[in-house]
């Protein structure tokens, strides 16, 4: 593997919504240790980018390539290396959060070594792990979802506002989660609408619909 | 060498999908009475719109039975993919380095086994009740325990294909009615040729051969066509 083809390459991307154009020609790459905070007004297309660099969307024109090699390749070990987490946060309302991460887990499998308590008193939910999830505050269900962040090893980190409903604790606790993962050779994306005070890695941010990459660090 | 360093993980995320997915059913029992209770309610409602008169049900029984059975599954479907499409699982089942076919089966042996399995229990009940014969009963239930799950992995494809539309049932229908059909018409023709004491190798050996089709063919073209629907 060579350097110049290391980590997630966002290839000369379009992408349309109805008959608008939301970005075209997007074109840049990020490397282990790195973070993107993509911003924007509502409706600028962060989510559809993410979508697009999850593999969940296709582009209208270009690509998106891991490791040298387009995600959807068969050879391509993108999924196995891949965390995303969406608006809607895949919790089932009926179940429990233990029975929601251990499905999480067995669904992400091979990427996971750390146990579900552990994660879940890391987010603060202990004590709440037989409670099912409909009977949980916003931000409870959020923390659910984010325990997730404890379980993976993967590498490569795609978090679609993280922080939506969560108390300044919680947001600190990510924070300190988002440097430690950067710091060990992780990629970062994510899109907020705080003004995030993140400080670890090499910083970059894209101002939807610019498709100027600024560095900040 | 990847396929082979998976096998054992993507084994454990099928089983514990299953297991998911049943205690999802659950939870929501009552939901899961709807269809059957549409199922026992059209059947009994034949003796009292037609005629109670033995020989005329006897003779109708397959065909009814079967019918009620067949609307009741495509009833069920509805359950199959949507509050996983709506909470956002079927993205993570979608970003899954599992085979998404696997997943998609998985999901569909669960709702056979909540859907399917308790109209193949009820049916002797019913058979009982239009006077079908002992014979007659037991091709039923081998004629549904075929026959259903052809309907719960080809209804699966029409879901997965109508998830992302406001109005999908009639859409769902039109697509998976005409797929219906040979199970219909073998299933119940192998009932009727059991009570007239005819051969009905024929006919189960083509169901079966429908089942094997489905079984391998359906879960691919659900898991595309849900790849396209969360998109």
């Amino acid at each position: 593997m060579t350097d110049a083809s290391a980590g997630l390459h966002i290839k000369s991307i379009s992408c349309t919504r109805g008959y608008r154009d939301l970005f075209t020609g997007l074109d840049f790459k990020l490397c282990a240790g790195q973070v993107l905070r993509v911003e924007g007004k509502n409706g600028s297309g962060k989510t559809s980018l993410l979508r697009i660099m999850a593999g969940l969307a296709q582009p209208l024109q270009g690509e998106v390539l891991w490791q040298g090699r387009k995600i959807h390749h068969a050879e391509s070990d993108y999924l196995q290396n891949l965390l995303f987490l969406g608006h809607r946060a895949a919790i089932k309302y009926e179940l429990t959060p233990l029975e929601n991460l251990c499905m999480a887990k067995s669904l992400h499998g091979s990427k996971t070594d750390n146990g579900i308590e552990e994660a879940l008193y890391q987010v603060g939910l202990y004590g709440f792990e037989d409670v099912p999830c409909g009977q949980l505050s916003a931000g409870q269900k959020r923390r659910v979802a984010l325990a997730q962040l404890f379980l993976t090893r993967a590498s490569c980190w795609i978090l679609d506002e993280p922080y939506t409903s969560l108390d300044v604790a919680a947001v600190g606790l990510l924070e300190d989660v988002f440097a430690n993962h950067v710091k060990n050779g992780g990629l970062l994306v994510i899109t907020s609408h705080q003004p995030v005070t993140l400080q670890a890695g090499e910083q970059h941010r894209l101002i939807l619909p610019s498709t100027q990459l600024e560095v900040l660090s | 060498m990847s396929l082979s360093a998976s096998t054992p993980s993507s084994f454990a995320a099928f089983i514990s999908l299953i297991k998911r997915d049943l205690m999802l059913s659950y939870r929501h029992r009552n939901e899961l009475l709807n269809p059957l209770l549409f199922f026992v309610i059209v059947v009994t409602l034949f003796p009292l719109g037609v005629s109670p008169e033995k020989t005329l049900l006897q003779t109708m029984a397959p065909g009814v039975i079967w019918v009620a059975a067949l609307l009741a599954a495509m009833l069920s479907l509805d359950t199959l993919f949507k509050s996983d499409y709506e909470d956002g699982t079927l993205e993570q089942m979608m970003l899954s380095p599992h085979s998404n076919a696997l997943l998609v089966l998985a999901k569909i042996i669960s709702h056979w086994l909540v859907t399917g399995v308790p109209i193949i229990l009820l049916a002797p009940l019913l058979g009982l009740f239009m006077f079908m014969p002992a014979e007659g009963i037991g091709t039923l239930m081998l004629t549904l325990l075929l026959g259903t799950p052809i309907l719960s992995l080809v209804g699966a494809i029409g879901m997965a294909l109508t998830l992302g539309l406001n109005r999908g049932g009639m859409l769902l229908s039109l697509l998976v009615l005409p797929l219906y059909i040979p199970v219909l018409i073998f299933s119940a023709n192998a009932v009727d040729a059991s009570m007239a004491g005819l051969e009905i190798k024929g006919q189960l050996y083509f169901l079966g051969a429908l089942l094997v089709l489905s079984m391998t063919l359906a879960p691919l073209a659900a898991a595309t066509a849900l790849k396209i629907s969360v998109e």
